[in-house]
């Protein structure tokens, strides 16, 4: 069986990739993708832990972060077509993330 | 095919929720039979199941609830936050009818939403299992995104809710990978368990993935309650969003991020307490200094009042640092008197507003207080209130904050705060000059006072005045709702 | 041996792909590469004996949400991004980023798995199957988060609407 840090690293470097997507994009939509990815790395962590501990809990939250995924994606694409209607782009330019 | 034993339910210890959820959705279903010019009465029928909830808030109050195997337990903590929660929800649905109204978007799912919204923070105060913590925060959170891009046809909120929600989903990410380690490092989700648990296998100083599982999560948590350096999304986020659900998501919200916090690192990490105490000392700092510098400079008060939240958040982390009762009570008390003063500074900013909200600077309130002088001592009261100048509840608050730091030893924790307590004055004292000080540029002549909105001053007023000047017993009860 | 090489090609190819989605200037070769990675998640939940999680992987991740994300992308009819971020955020950033990475893998090498031990094993997989397993603590000791879940897709499908609709 493959070792457990394989899949803890495998999933720090998915979950790296995302926060950087998330911090470098410019398009809200590309910024929500990577967001998945972070969630997904997420997951793995989660089921990778469950099924080394034998234990079913792990599986269950990434049920649920699951459904809050499809339900963020709901509402996000839901906003981000609400802003496309405004402003005919969605670049977050004035979505300046780093702004203090 | 062996039948699947149910669990102890209990509907005692999720009574709150189930009473808002109920009628949040009947409230979706009368909506559609509701002509759109009399939406308020919507609002008055979500005012009632507030004000049932709160009574069974009440009712519940002394006897500790457990329920769902341990998912949920609503002890005094979780009833204190909850009737925050419901004060807050009830205030801005009290100040949303005129302003929705006035910007022609008074589209009825705005009191549902407020309700949902209410109760996943009720679910996060009561929350005893990582999942249903999380899980509330989402219904939260889902629910804010919604309300903060609510004026559709506006690009400001649309933006604001683009803008938070983007945020909030990235810190969503860091928030479970420090809940996934903490699993991973204990192999439970229930909060008792892991302190059980890490306690019983002294895991607290060898661990590094129950450490790095611990910061990730204040990461995350810090976030929501909008702490430096991650409160990027605020400001923005405050200016853009309708008035009334800005002053909701500077309270409830925040409430609830602190009921959490405090939850999980109370109750299932005290072994690493050493460590976050840390952490949480450079955050306290950070959130109160860059909260209160930055609020100098805005002249749009929307924006200095997000700032001002920012800087908060700050003086409520020094309680949590101190982390006695003094400091732990001292958090509840603020966060409530918090919900008065703030809800109530934003009531006005309604009513001084135009259609658009043109007008929000701080200049535009020049000659204010001659024009409408009851309505600027109401502002002057929840001015003096948030730069904690007694006799009003903020100034009670901040002192029990900083005793409790000072209690647990954390001197200059202390002074820091006072210290930029004394700066804060200055910003909240020049709406003061420009209201009572300059001349008027323009007539306040668009100004009407609804009794709904009426009603919502009178009872910030009081809920500014009257802890303040006799705090007993609210502290008594901050004080038996402490978690230690 | 064997399945540790097959760990290692989809690994490598769930990371290039994951770096394809954040480097892709078109937003639907982004979408692609992130549903690529999606499926080299769904393989390792079957490496890791979760075939029901495989299966809702592929179904609720690649399947519905990827297929949302596509189609409003479309809908939109989003160019290509013109010109990038500053170099500097984007070097600030990938910095933070690499610490972060960096910093985890660390701490997570040093790391041992300390948590408790449940029984669910490779033989109670296969004699009770996995999706009961799943089925039977999602009903018993979840229940009050899968109650909340209602609650939050009344909320997204409300919030939906409400956002995007032109008049109610």
């Amino acid at each position: 069986m493959v070792s457990l840090h394989s899949y803890l690293i495998l999933s720090a470097i998915l979950f790296s990739i995302g926060t950087i997507g998330v911090l470098t994009r410019r398009n809200a939509i590309v910024i929500f993708m990577c967001v998945e990815l972070m969630l997904n790395a997420v997951n793995l962590t989660f089921v990778a832990f469950s099924r080394y501990l034998g234990n079913v809990d792990g599986q269950i939250f990434v049920f649920f972060v699951m459904t809050v995924a499809a339900c963020e994606a709901a509402v996000g694409l839901a906003l981000m077509i609400a802003f496309f209607k405004n402003k005919e782009s969605i670049d977050v330019e004035d979505v300046n993330l780093l702004k203090w | 095919m062996e039948t699947i034993a149910m669990p102890a339910i209990n509907f005692a210890a999720i009574m709150p929720e189930t009473i808002l959820s109920v009628i949040a959705m009947a409230l979706l279903l009368i909506n559609v039979f509701v002509p759109s010019e009399q939406k308020a009465y919507l609002g008055y029928l979500s005012l009632i199941g507030i004000v049932v909830t709160f009574f069974t808030v009440i009712g519940g109050w002394g006897t500790p609830q457990e329920g769902f195997n341990g998912s949920v337990m609503q002890d005094n903590f979780a009833l204190f936050f909850k009737g925050i929660f419901l004060v807050s929800a009830a205030l801005s649905i009290l100040i949303s009818d005129q302003y929705m109204k006035r910007e022609e978007c008074n589209h009825g799912e705005l009191y549902p939403l407020i309700l949902l919204a209410t109760c996943g923070m009720m679910l996060m105060a009561s929350g005893t299992d990582l999942m249903t913590i999380f899980l509330g925060l989402e219904l939260l959170s889902v629910s804010l995104y919604v309300l903060a891009g609510f004026q559709r046809d506006s690009l400001k909120s649309n933006e604001a809710g683009l803008k938070y929600f983007l945020l909030g989903a990235f810190s969503t990410g860091f928030l479970l990978y420090g809940m996934a380690l903490i699993y991973g490092a204990t192999g439970t989700t229930r909060i008792a368990a892991i302190a059980s648990y890490v306690a019983q296998n002294s895991l607290a100083g060898s661990n590094l993935m129950l450490l790095i599982g611990m910061v990730l999560m204040a990461v995350g948590f810090s976030f929501k309650i909008a702490a430096a350096p991650f409160h990027m999304w605020t400001p923005d986020v405050y200016e853009g969003a309708p008035t009334p659900m800005t002053a909701f998501m500077s309270v409830g919200p925040k409430a609830a991020g602190f009921a959490a916090f405090v939850r999980v690192f109370v109750i299932a990490l005290p072994t690493l307490r050493a460590d976050w105490a840390d952490l949480l000392w450079v955050l306290a700092v950070l959130t109160m200094t860059v909260g209160n510098i930055t609020a100098l400079y805005q002249k749009n008060i929307k924006r200095m009042l997000a700032y001002s939240s920012i800087a908060h958040a700050g003086y409520v982390l020094v309680g949590f640092v101190a982390g006695n009762a003094v400091g732990t009570a001292g958090i509840m008390f603020y966060m409530l008197s918090y919900a008065f003063m703030n809800i109530g500074a934003f009531a006005i900013i309604v009513l001084v507003g135009k259609k658009g909200e043109p007008n929000n600077n701080v200049e535009d309130y020049a000659g204010f207080g001659f024009k409408h002088p009851l309505l600027a001592v109401c502002m002057s009261i929840f001015l003096f209130s948030l730069a904690g100048i007694p006799p009003a509840a903020g100034f009670i608050g901040k002192f029990y904050l900083f005793s409790g730091a000072i209690q647990a030893g954390y001197i200059w924790l202390a002074i820091i705060g006072v210290l930029n307590s004394a700066a804060s004055v200055y910003y909240y004292l020049r709406v003061m000059v420009f209201m009572y000080m300059k001349d008027p540029v323009e007539e306040f002549d668009w100004l009407k006072v609804s009794p709904a909105i009426a009603l919502c001053l009178i009872i910030a007023v009081a809920g500014v005045l009257i802890p303040g000047i006799v705090p007993g017993y609210l502290l008594e009860l901050a004080q038996k709702a402490v978690l230690l | 041996m064997l399945e540790s090489l097959f760990f290692l090609i989809v690994a490598a190819v769930a990371v290039l792909s994951g770096i394809l989605v954040i480097t892709c200037k078109n937003p639907i070769n982004s979408a692609l590469s992130l549903i690529l990675t999606f499926f080299c998640v769904a393989t390792f939940y079957v490496m890791l004996e979760a075939p029901f999680m495989a299966a809702v992987q592929v179904i609720v991740y690649a399947g519905a949400i990827m297929v949302l994300i596509v189609f409003v992308i479309m809908l939109l009819n989003i160019k290509t991004e013109t010109d990038k971020r500053t170099s500097h955020a984007v070097l600030i950033s990938s910095i933070i980023g690499l610490f972060v990475l960096f910093e985890t893998i660390y701490f997570l090498n040093r790391s041992s798995l300390t948590g408790s031990k449940g029984l669910m094993d490779s033989a109670m997989i296969k004699s009770v199957g996995h999706t009961e397993i799943i089925g039977k603590a999602l009903f018993t000791d979840f229940l009050l988060p899968f109650e909340i879940t209602s609650l939050l897709l009344l909320v997204a499908i409300v919030g939906a609407v409400v956002v995007s609709k032109r008049k109610i």
